[in-house]
């Protein structure tokens, strides 16, 4: 459905995005993740056609974004972060207005636009169509920005932070909404919020640096957390150092950092290859006559991955 | 049909902004100054004005001052028409619509020409005044209004593609004042003050001597083309600024 080839852009002397390759299937609702300038919104706005890449080619249903353009625009409903709207007009005749530039024939538009006000929370349960667009709040102005992307129905939506400004309910809500738009739609949303990506995507693509760094489902990427697993425990015992000593001396750890809280000591027991060792840990701590009031291994998260990848990329970039 | 569309919403959008009606109001009130000496506040010379007894009833003096005033508020209608897009950010979801760059021009310009057209008919009161007092000639009076027509559809082009070129609406302003003095003022002077035959070739380019004829109920076929060329020009160039952003 979308393929992404060897994108680069360069912004003057600045290279934004780096050779940049990805597939999204049909159907499928992939989220970008990347710190701050990473490269997200760039290469959405390429995708979108508002921006030329410096090299690469993007084609979405065999379109090309350059040859292409005017085709493709046809099948793209696209949200920028910012949510640009006109602060004069209502939300009515804005949402009208892009019905006509979107050729939805004239006696379709109303209906088409109360469906959208409607699905994006506009007309109910306080009408708000007959605001001014400058009067609406940032949360507003994201649920009129989503109803015009989806007033055409296009096949492919791309959506800049779609949830910014909207609160707690209003994001779950948006969530169930993308949820339901996959499928009939292929979705690419980029956001910052990782736990909003892990729900929402089938697919997570993270970029940093201008670079792709990873893709995969979010489990996959939690796999690829670098380095072994690790357990924490709180254990009471003689000394603090007689316990480290201990602890370090059985198979399979490599590393042992420790804490103290009043008179537990807190551990973080990192071992190789990624091995249970809370079984060893619990004899010893048996046959030493200690306590042990906590034992449990730590599970790498989408965000110790993230926190990890990006931080490497932006080490290789410094280095 | 998304020219029209885009026009309807530039030409509403007039209509709501607050430096249209100062703008428009001060042109009709200059109109209004030249037009009619101030009844009872005014004691000095009257032929300044128009609307005054035993002169020729004849629009052509308004006509010239309306021009030379199009010449400030031509780019003050136009400045915001692309600037604004730009610092906005709205620039960013009409490009990404299925729309073409030549009907994003057409449809502001046609916007513009809109609110233009509508601060011309109302100086239609000035005609109808001018009608209660005298017997004027209708085709004379027609001319004039068409010249007013032409010269401002060029110059709002001209306004029009200064807003392509910076997100600062007052650099768009100043920079069309300074394009349309050159062909509404500059030319008629350098024209005046240059020997042969240069000063036939510069007086060429002057917008005032082709409103002139026209003001004085002329149908003058190089001024037709003089003003739809620089409209037609320029518009051009406006389209080809705007696509230029997709391959920058």
């Amino acid at each position: 459905m979308i393929d992404v080839e060897h994108l680069t852009k360069w912004y003057g002397p600045v290279l934004a995005v780096d050779n940049i390759s990805f597939h999204v299937e049909r159907g499928s609702v992939v989220g970008f993740l990347g710190p701050n300038g990473a490269g997200k919104s760039t290469t959405l706005k390429i995708m979108t056609c508002y921006l030329p890449a410096s090299s690469g080619r993007v084609t979405i249903n065999g379109l090309d974004v350059l040859g292409d353009s005017l085709a493709l625009r046809k099948q793209i409903g696209y949200m920028p972060e910012s949510v640009p709207v006109y602060p004069e007009m209502r939300v009515c005749e804005y949402l009208m207005f892009r019905a006509a530039l979107r050729d939805i024939p004239r006696r379709a538009r109303r209906g088409a636009v109360a469906r959208a006000a409607e699905r994006c929370w506009l007309s109910g349960p306080e009408d708000m169509t007959r605001r001014r667009l400058g009067e609406l709040s940032r949360g507003y102005r994201q649920r009129v920005g989503l109803a015009e992307v989806l007033l055409h129905n296009p096949p492919v939506l791309v959506l800049d932070e779609p949830t910014i400004g909207l609160d707690p309910a209003q994001i779950r809500s948006m969530r169930e909404l993308i949820g339901e738009l996959a499928g009939e739609h292929t979705v690419i949303l980029s956001s910052h919020v990782l736990a909003e990506v892990e729900q929402t995507c089938s697919e997570i693509i993270i970029i940093a640096g201008g670079r792709l760094v990873a893709a995969g489902t979010s489990g996959e990427l939690r796999q690829r957390v670098a380095g072994p697993s690790h357990v924490v425990a709180q254990v009471q015992g003689p000394a603090p150092g007689e316990i480290v000593r201990a602890i370090g001396c059985l198979k399979g750890v490599s590393t042992v950092q420790h804490s103290q809280r009043d008179d537990w000591t807190r551990l973080e027991i990192h071992s190789q290859a990624n091995r249970d060792i809370r079984g060893a840990i619990f004899d010893l701590v048996r046959r030493k006559n200690w306590q042990l009031r906590e034992l449990r291994r730590a599970t790498p998260s989408l965000e110790d991955f993230f926190v990890q990848i990006t931080y490497e990329q932006s080490m290789k970039q410094t280095g | 049909m998304k020219t029209l569309s885009l026009a309807r919403k530039e030409l509403a959008g007039y209509f709501f902004s607050p430096l249209a009606y100062v703008v428009g109001a001060l042109f009709l009130c200059a109109c209004a100054l030249k037009f009619a000496p101030p009844p009872a506040l005014w004691t000095g010379s009257r032929d300044f004005f128009i609307l005054v007894p035993g002169r020729s009833a004849s629009l052509r003096p308004l006509f010239e001052m309306m021009a030379r005033a199009m010449i400030v508020v031509g780019p003050l209608l136009t400045m915001r028409l692309l600037s604004d897009e730009f610092r906005s950010g709205t620039i960013e979801t009409l490009l990404t619509a299925p729309i073409t760059d030549t009907q994003v021009v057409l449809g502001k310009f046609l916007g513009v020409l809109g609110f233009y057209l509508a601060l011309l008919g109302g100086t239609g009161v000035f005609l109808a005044l001018m009608c209660v007092f005298a017997q004027i000639d209708p085709g004379v009076m027609a001319m004039g209004y068409l010249g007013m027509v032409l010269l401002g559809a060029a110059f709002l082009a001209v306004g029009l593609f200064a807003s392509t070129l910076s997100r600062y609406q007052l650099l768009a302003a100043m920079v069309a004042i300074v394009l349309l003095s050159l062909v509404g003022l500059g030319a008629g002077l350098l024209a005046r003050h240059t020997p042969e035959p240069l000063n036939h070739i510069i007086a060429n380019f002057d917008a005032m001597r082709f409103l002139s004829r026209f003001a004085r109920g002329q149908f003058d076929t190089r001024g037709l083309v003089y003003f739809l060329s620089i409209a037609g020009w320029f518009l051009f160039l406006s389209v080809k600024t705007l696509e230029s952003r997709r391959w920058r």
